[in-house]
């Protein structure tokens, strides 16, 4: 772990130390919960409908993919006319796109910017990595099913899929989006101890909060 | 002074016309700047569809009380800029709270809503919410200086703190309004609202390629969709501030609906030409270049 967040004692500025542990205090340690839909149905399909017609992705290429997702904002494919933004922070999108193969490294940080984007919240695959390590079947590095880390909801298929693909695959996430079923935030609490141990399993240094709210 | 009852109906009537026509006013704006791009940009009500689905969202974070106090200063800052001017000039129904006095409390309104926001965000903690503050702080606090003097050159010149007054004493014709009888003051004001719709050259504070978004970094849901309210309502007070001070104000809503619609694309035309200036290069732009005008705005007066 970083020296950082090791516990230690610090000197405040009035001259009297105390002891911090940074895991624990600086972080929130409570589990994910289980946010249930709105109380009426017709209230939930106009959110549904809003939140469909409204996506706004995360701005993290986290692989090659990301090349596939940038002619989206040109004039040529022009997602923007489709509803979908790309916002650069995780507190203000509800799409994170896993786009290509996720080494480790990569992994740790998409959970954590996973945990950090709010309640109703989509992942979709990109290309044929995330579902069963692609090209990358044997290496030591790539997680080989997405779905064992995060919850998924579309999947794309490809190596790596044209943008006019991204654009027919927003418009099938629309379709699920609006059948009420992609509820990954929800599963993702419910089985949220299975996928932290599938996690932890692959990274191995492990310095964040179990869930980084 | 007594209080009719009547005026908080009229009151809400004027701002969800205003709100309604910003959030449309906004997108038909982006639909514009697409076009000109060749591509086809937002649907027009859009708008509508990102508050929806903010306020739907089930979970939201908080970082303390003045986190959540932020959006509701900068959303008060936009109602009271709105509601404290005269909307329709000569309309019983629609002049709102305007009273003697009132540039004042417009002048404090236009302010009111980045302190706010930059208490909120400094609360959130993120580091780049601090630094998007600092940014737009001193920005907008150097884009204010010439709009006062400019303010103050027209109160002068009209003898008047009441902005129905100011209007009332621009009908009667095209060449009444201040910006053909005082033409430096209103150069002066221009070039600061040029500053403070924050587009290009002045948006570095906003834009989504610098820092992740400046001060908004850590907002999200119903606190979001608070401060994109204020996003679609704040402009369009401005430039009624703007049009009842400088050009004549509006007697109908069709004139206010194009005046407001012909200001505003005086920001986007010399938007989409220039690119980004830094902080430094703004405030350096403005202390050059529109305060010397406000200064011969009040001494000419």
């Amino acid at each position: 772990m970083k020296e950082e967040l090791q516990k230690r004692i610090v000197k405040g500025p009035d001259g009297i130390e105390f002891e911090v542990e940074p895991m624990r205090d600086y972080f929130c340690e409570a589990p994910p919960t289980v946010m249930p839909a709105a109380y009426s149905k017709i209230v939930e399909n106009l959110f549904n409908w809003a939140r469909s017609e409204s996506i706004w992705i995360l701005g993290f290429g986290t692989g090659c993919g990301a090349i596939e997702m940038r002619p989206l904002m040109t004039p040529r494919f022009d997602a923007y006319r489709y509803g979908v933004q790309w916002r650069p922070t995780p507190r203000q999108a509800n799409l994170f796109v896993i786009s290509g193969y996720l080494s480790t490294k990569t992994l740790k940080r998409a959970i954590r910017a996973y945990e950090q984007m709010q309640n109703p919240k989509y992942v979709v695959g990109l290309g044929s990595c995330t579902i069963n390590g692609g090209m990358y079947w044997d290496s030591y590095n790539t997680i080989k099913r997405l779905d064992q880390y995060l919850p998924v909801d579309l999947y794309i298929t490809g190596c790596m899929p044209r943008p006019e693909a991204l654009l027919q695959g927003f418009e099938d996430l629309k379709k699920v989006i609006k059948a009420g079923k992609a509820e990954g935030a929800n599963d993702y609490a419910e089985n949220f101890e299975w996928y932290k141990a599938n996690q932890k399993q692959v990274i191995h240094d492990w310095d964040m909060p179990d869930y980084n709210w | 002074m007594e209080f009719e009852w009547i005026k908080i109906p009229y009151a809400l009537l004027t701002l969800f016309i205003v709100v309604n026509f910003g959030l449309i006013l906004t997108a038909l704006i982006a639909k514009i700047a697409a076009r000109v791009g060749r591509r086809h940009g937002i649907p027009i009500y859009q708008n509508y569809i990102d508050l929806i689905k903010n306020y739907g969202l089930r979970s939201s974070i908080t970082h303390g009380v003045m986190f959540y106090l932020g959006p509701v200063f900068r959303l008060s800052g936009g109602v009271g800029l709105l509601l404290f001017v005269p909307t329709i000039f000569g309309s019983e129904m629609f002049s709102n709270f305007s009273f003697a006095g009132d540039l004042i409390l417009a002048l404090y309104f236009v302010f009111f809503g980045t302190l706010g926001m930059a208490l909120g965000a400094a609360e959130s903690g993120h580091p780049y919410a601090a630094i998007g503050i600092t940014r737009g702080l001193s920005q907008v606090t150097a884009a204010e200086l010439p709009f006062a003097l400019a303010v103050f050159a027209v109160a002068l010149q009209y003898q008047t703190l009441s902005i129905t007054d100011i209007v009332a004493a621009q009908q009667g014709g095209m060449m009444n309004w201040t910006v053909f009888t005082n033409p430096f003051a209103v150069a002066a004001a221009m070039l600061s609202f040029l500053g403070s719709m924050m587009r290009p050259p002045f948006d570095v504070v906003l834009a989504p390629q610098e820092i992740p978004i400046g001060p908004p970094t850590e907002y999200h849901s119903s606190y979001l969709a608070l401060m994109q309210t204020n996003r679609a309502l704040f402009p369009i007070a401005k430039i009624v501030v703007y049009m009842n001070l400088f050009f004549g104000g509006a007697a109908s809503w069709p004139i206010f609906f194009l005046k407001v619609f012909l200001i505003y694309m005086v920001s986007v035309f010399v938007g989409v030409v220039f690119p980004r200036f830094r902080v430094e290069q703004s405030i350096r732009w403005f202390l050059i270049w529109a305060v010397p005008l406000g200064i011969i705005a009040v001494v000419l007066v």
